[in-house]
This record gives structure tokens, C-alpha cells and sequence, in this order.
């Protein structure tokens, strides 16, 4: 990596949002740098970005502007891309997410989307208030690996608990692995719902779904 | 004697004194013959009455009769005051109220009203809030959040007219516009008078029975209240590094007008204890630092401000707070409710024992999917972990009384305090 590569890399990680975008910019509009490599910066910070969340030295707040940083990044990249899709980063595995029904909610399932994409999952967000038959449809098309159930209102326990039971009838329950996450999720949730497994960040969503990849976390 | 229109006999007011007192004891830290229970719900009371949540927010009548039955039914020695918290509707409905969506409203007849986390400001906006917080309400953030005060913003900026100036500048009042908004705004006062007045009927009931209302007015926290209702929370998160400036220059003002609305609105319930709710304090949502840069120093503030009025404020702590503990024992002992919905009361009566009233907090999950018998063992654990070793607790469910609980619940709530707690 050159010392300006470095220097977009450690601009991004550090949260210095302008300095970053403003090299970004350059070295694709005026320098013709190819939009991949810049992409591949990119998620090189993004890495660094989740590991200090993980570490407890980043928050919300971080999480939150890189996102955004990625997606400004990301949407003067993308258009200049000559080469087709095949050169897709590898995935890890799809995740299909949303929030279930009565549940407008949605912050924290963005930042678990947003943690799940740049650790190398494949993130189908399908929104909020999602009813049990547009989980079911979506699932059909989408083929996921993992569902994710978001929820932070004490409705969303029988919502979930009835998302996973029609699942169960429509006989794909066992097709994927079922993870729930919101404000008033745990252990005693998790047994009433049915689901496998639950999280309280998205640190703990990245790490359940590595484990049923059989990723080494 | 009279309150209001009720007669509250010799025999209720002894009951209404000393469930009062056993809060105000719990606040002072003289703990007192038994453990104070709160009755707190919100759509809860649908579900008690076997009514939809619509229409318990807007049938005043049969939302007070349902309270009045639970509050019979469980003697809380403090109740919420349910009919503000509840009977909304009309109130919404007429304001045009855009920060929620409610049964009928953008949510089904069934569920509870939920807020809209949204851009109410934009990140440009913030010098003219901070130059003129008025003239940004008038032109700028009223006609954004109700519609009733749509064509409000017709209105001239009123710093700087004079003389006959002034005169003349009042044209634009006769303007159509204004004048419908003003037609609406004057019968959405009056909806929210009738509101406001069968919550204060409501109120003055309990009393003359003997039951006392936990609180009188609702506050927030300065930090809250620009997340919440002004740029959204992730914006504001955004604006942490962003607008790192004004953020803080808004902050301090927003401190000072919370602080003295507040006090006025205390003072016109004549109860001390101010409720408020705090959403983004938890210690997964931002750094120690960020914390005690943002967050804390003038929530602080408005605490001091408030003890000095004598009020006392209520925070409700939501989520896990376990690492902000420390910081937040920074107050005057005997002065305050701390009210936690995640984080272990036993660790918070380690820390602020010795500080603060505590109040909850039984969880959730439990109370909504639990059996009694779990909620019998998770008083009794409440009560042998912290009041039983002289803590001054309140117990109440961790946000109040979830909406799905089922009533035997609830039962094995107050049952199990007085079992266990006198």
C-alpha cells in the first residue's frame, strides 16, 4: 500500500470525514485511480473501524459516520466501474433482515446491516413493520443462509414468535438460521420465540453469524 | 376536604399520606416500613379493559373508568398519570400531530403509538435555532412537526419591527393562511384543554380515594431532546464530529429553557417529582468520553437546577447504563429517583446506594411471556439483594408495566412485595 493509500485508509478509520472524502474524490474524479482499488481502501478502514468497536474504543457514533463515509465513497466509485460484476468481493454468506410486524424500529438493525456488510456479508435489508408473508417471499427469492428478526417494542416478542412459526409451517425452518436482536431481546425471549440464537449489539450479530458459517471469529 | 369536585374522607387521606410518604421516604433515604409498588402502564390498560388501544386513546370516559379499576384493583402506592399517557388521540388528532404515529394514524387499531425518529432540523439550521430559538419554533419547526400551525411561517419576523413599523407589520396576521392556521390552532387548544382536563379530573379522583400520582410533569435531557426531536439520533451521532460546536452551543441553551419550563410545569402540578425518560445515555451508544463531553454535563445541570427548585427528578435510565454509574452518582444524596431499566439493580444499589431512590425493575420478557411464579422469584431476588439490605426501593417493572402482560402478572407483582417486602 503507497503512503497516500495509507493515508485515505487511516483518514477514514480516524473519522476524519473531510480530509478523507476530499482525497477520495481526487484520486477518482482527477487522478483516474481505479474505483476498485479505492473500494478495497475503503473496506481495508471499515475493518479497522469494526475492530475498535469491537474493542470498546468505537461507538454508535462511529459506526454510524463510517457508513456514511463508505456510502459517499461508494456512490462516486460505483459508476466509474469498467469491469463487471465478477469481481465482487468474496461473501461469507447471505443475511436477510428486517423489522417484524407492529415495529416501526429500525436504527439498530441498520447498524447491524451496516457491521454484518463490511465484515463481509452479503445484507438484504427488507425494512421495518415487515409482515410474516413478506419475510416468507423474500426468504424464497433471496435463499439467506441467516434471518435476522429485529424488534425493540415488548409487541415484537409475538411477532417474532409468530414470523418463526410461520416459517415452521411453510417447511423452511430449517433452511436457515434464525437470529433476533432489539431493545428488549434476551435469553427468555430467544426460548419463547423459537429462534436459534439472539444478540444485544452487533458485534454479537457479526459473531453468531461467522460461528454458522464456521468462520474462525 | 374537597379536590375538586370529590370529597376525600379522614380514612383516604391517611392512605394517600402514607403512600406518599413512603416515596418521599425512599427519596430521602430513610427507608420505610415497607417497599413502596408502582402502577404504571400505558397500553396495558387496553389489554386490562379488553378495549383497543384506539380506543383507549380516545374515549376519556372509558380510559379513566379502566385506570380507576386497576388502581382499585392493586392499591400501587404511586400510579403513573394514566390518562396523559394513554388518552392522546384527540389531542394528536387535532394538533396535527406529525412525531408519532398512532392507532389510525400510521399503526393498526391494536398497537401502541410510536414515535418517528426523523430530521425535524436540518444540520444548517442550527445558527438560526441558536440565534433565535422562538423565531426558529414559529417559522421553521411548528408548521414542520403539527399541522395546525401549517401557514404560521406566513408570519414577518417580529425582532427589529418598531415604531410604526410595527403598525404595519402586522399585516401578514390577516393573511389566509395565518388566519386558518390560527382557526386551527385555537381548536386544537381547545381539544388539548379537554384532554388536560379530564387528566386533572382523573388525578383529583385518585386523590380523594387515597391514591397518590407518581410524578406531575415530564422533562428530558438536553442531549435527548435535540436527538430526539430535532435532528434524529442518528444524525445527531453524525453531528458529534460534524457540528461539534454548535451542537454544544445548543446544548447549553437547550439546558436552560428545559430547566425553567420545567420548573414552571412542576410547579403547576404541585407534585415535585419530574419523570424523565432518557433514551440515549447507555453505555453501548457512546464512548466514556463522548459521554462526559455530550451528554452528562448538562443533564447534570438541569438535575442541580431542578434539586434547587426542590423538585426532584426522576431520570428512567433506559437500556444498560452498568458503566455510566459512576458518573451519574455525581449528585447530592437524597435528592433524586433513579429509575434503571437494564442495568442489575443490585450493582446500581452497590454504586448509588447510598445516593438515590431506585426504582424498577423487573424485566420485560419476564413479565410478558414469564409465569407468576417467576415474577414472585424475581421480587423475592429484588427484595433480598437490595431492599432487604437497606435499599431504598421502588419496584415497578423495568419501563413501566409492559403492554402484554397478562394480569396475574401483575397480581404476582404487588402480591409478591407485600409477601416479601411488608
Amino acid at each position: 500500500m503507497s503512503e497516500r493509500e495509507q493515508q485515505l485508509v487511516d483518514w477514514l478509520a480516524d473519522m476524519n470525514e473531510d480530509d478523507a472524502l476530499a482525497l477520495a474524490k481526487k484520486m477518482l474524479l482527477e487522478e483516474g485511480v481505479n474505483p476498485l482499488r479505492v473500494l478495497e481502501l475503503c473496506r481495508t478502514a471499515m475493518d479497522v473501524v469494526g475492530k475498535r468497536f469491537e474493542e470498546g474504543e468505537y461507538f454508535l457514533p462511529e459506526l454510524v459516520l463510517a457508513g456514511e463515509m463508505l456510502e459517499t465513497i461508494g456512490a462516486i466509485a460505483k459508476p466509474l466501474i469498467k469491469q463487471g460484476p465478477g469481481e465482487a468481493a468474496k461473501r461469507l454468506g447471505k443475511v436477510l433482515i428486517g423489522t417484524v410486524h407492529g415495529d416501526l424500529h429500525d436504527i439498530g438493525k441498520n447498524i447491524v446491516s451496516f457491521m454484518l456488510d463490511i465484515n463481509d456479508f452479503e445484507v438484504k435489508d427488507i425494512g421495518i413493520d415487515v409482515p410474516v408473508n413478506k419475510f416468507i417471499e423474500e426468504i424464497n427469492a433471496y435463499q439467506p443462509d441467516v434471518v435476522g428478526l429485529s424488534g425493540f417494542l415488548t409487541l415484537a416478542f409475538d411477532s417474532m414468535k409468530e414470523t418463526i412459526a410461520a416459517f415452521e409451517s411453510a417447511g423452511m425452518r430449517d433452511k436457515f438460521k434464525i437470529m433476533i436482536g432489539g431493545g428488549q431481546i434476551d435469553e427468555t425471549v430467544r426460548a419463547y420465540t423459537g429462534a436459534d440464537a439472539f444478540g444485544v449489539n452487533a458485534v454479537e450479530a457479526v459473531n453468531l453469524c461467522r460461528n454458522w458459517m464456521g468462520v474462525a471469529a | 376536604m374537597n379536590i375538586g369536585p370529590y370529597t376525600q374522607s379522614a380514612e383516604a387521606k391517611a392512605s394517600f399520606d402514607s403512600r406518599w410518604q413512603r416515596v418521599m421516604d425512599c427519596v430521602a433515604l430513610k427507608q420505610p416500613s415497607r417497599m413502596p409498588v408502582v402502577l404504571h402502564p400505558t397500553f396495558w390498560l387496553a389489554k386490562y379493559g379488553g378495549i383497543s388501544c384506539k380506543e383507549l386513546m380516545y374515549d376519556y370516559d372509558q380510559t379513566k373508568a379502566i385506570a380507576e379499576r386497576a388502581i382499585l384493583e392493586f392499591e400501587p402506592d404511586i400510579h403513573s398519570p394514566m390518562v396523559l399517557g394513554t388518552a392522546l388521540g384527540n389531542a394528536l388528532e387535532a394538533t396535527g400531530f406529525k412525531q408519532v404515529n398512532w392507532p389510525g394514524h400510521g399503526v393498526g387499531d391494536n398497537q401502541p403509538y410510536q414515535y418517528l425518529d426523523r430530521e425535524y432540523m436540518k444540520p444548517e439550521e442550527y445558527d438560526d435555532f441558536l440565534f433565535d430559538p422562538t423565531g426558529f419554533y414559529l417559522q421553521k419547526y411548528l408548521p414542520r412537526v403539527m399541522g395546525a400551525f401549517e401557514g404560521i411561517e406566513e408570519l414577518p419576523y417580529l425582532p427589529g419591527l418598531h415604531y410604526f413599523r410595527l403598525v404595519n407589520g402586522i399585516r401578514p396576521f390577516a393573511k389566509p393562511a395565518v388566519r386558518q392556521a390560527l382557526e386551527r390552532i385555537i381548536k386544537a387548544a381547545e381539544e388539548v384543554e379537554r384532554f388536560a382536563g379530564h387528566h386533572l379530573d382523573f388525578t383529583q379522583k385518585m386523590t380523594s380515594l387515597g391514591f397518590p400520582v407518581g410524578y406531575g410533569t415530564t422533562s428530558v435531557s438536553p442531549y435527548d431532546f435535540i436527538a430526539d426531536y430535532f435532528r434524529g439520533a442518528t444524525n445527531m451521532m453524525k453531528d458529534l464530529y460534524r457540528h461539534k460546536d454548535k451542537l454544544l452551543a445548543m446544548l447549553d441553551k437547550a439546558k436552560v429553557f428545559l430547566l425553567r419550563q420545567t420548573i414552571d410545569a412542576a410547579r403547576a402540578t404541585g407534585n415535585p417529582v419530574v419523570f424523565i425518560p432518557i433514551h440515549w445515555a447507555p453505555d453501548a451508544f457512546m464512548s466514556p468520553k463522548q459521554f462526559e463531553t455530550f451528554w452528562w454535563p448538562t443533564f447534570r445541570e438541569m438535575l442541580m437546577g431542578l434539586i434547587e427548585a426542590d423538585l426532584i427528578p426522576m431520570p428512567l435510565w433506559e437500556s444498560d447504563c452498568t458503566k455510566r454509574l459512576e458518573i451519574i452518582k455525581d449528585v447530592p444524596a437524597g435528592k433524586c429517583i433513579y429509575w434503571f431499566e437494564r442495568t442489575d439493580m443490585v450493582k446500581a444499589f452497590e454504586v448509588l446506594g447510598d445516593v438515590v431512590a431506585l426504582r424498577g425493575n423487573l424485566s420485560p420478557s419476564m413479565m410478558t411471556t414469564g409465569k407468576p411464579e417467576e415474577v414472585d422469584a424475581a421480587v423475592k431476588h429484588l427484595v433480598d439483594k437490595v431492599w432487604n439490605k437497606g435499599g431504598n426501593l421502588i419496584l415497578d417493572a423495568a419501563f413501566g408495566m409492559p403492554d402484554e402482560t397478562p394480569v396475574e402478572n401483575v397480581r404476582a407483582m404487588f402480591d409478591a412485595a407485600r409477601k416479601y417486602a411488608g
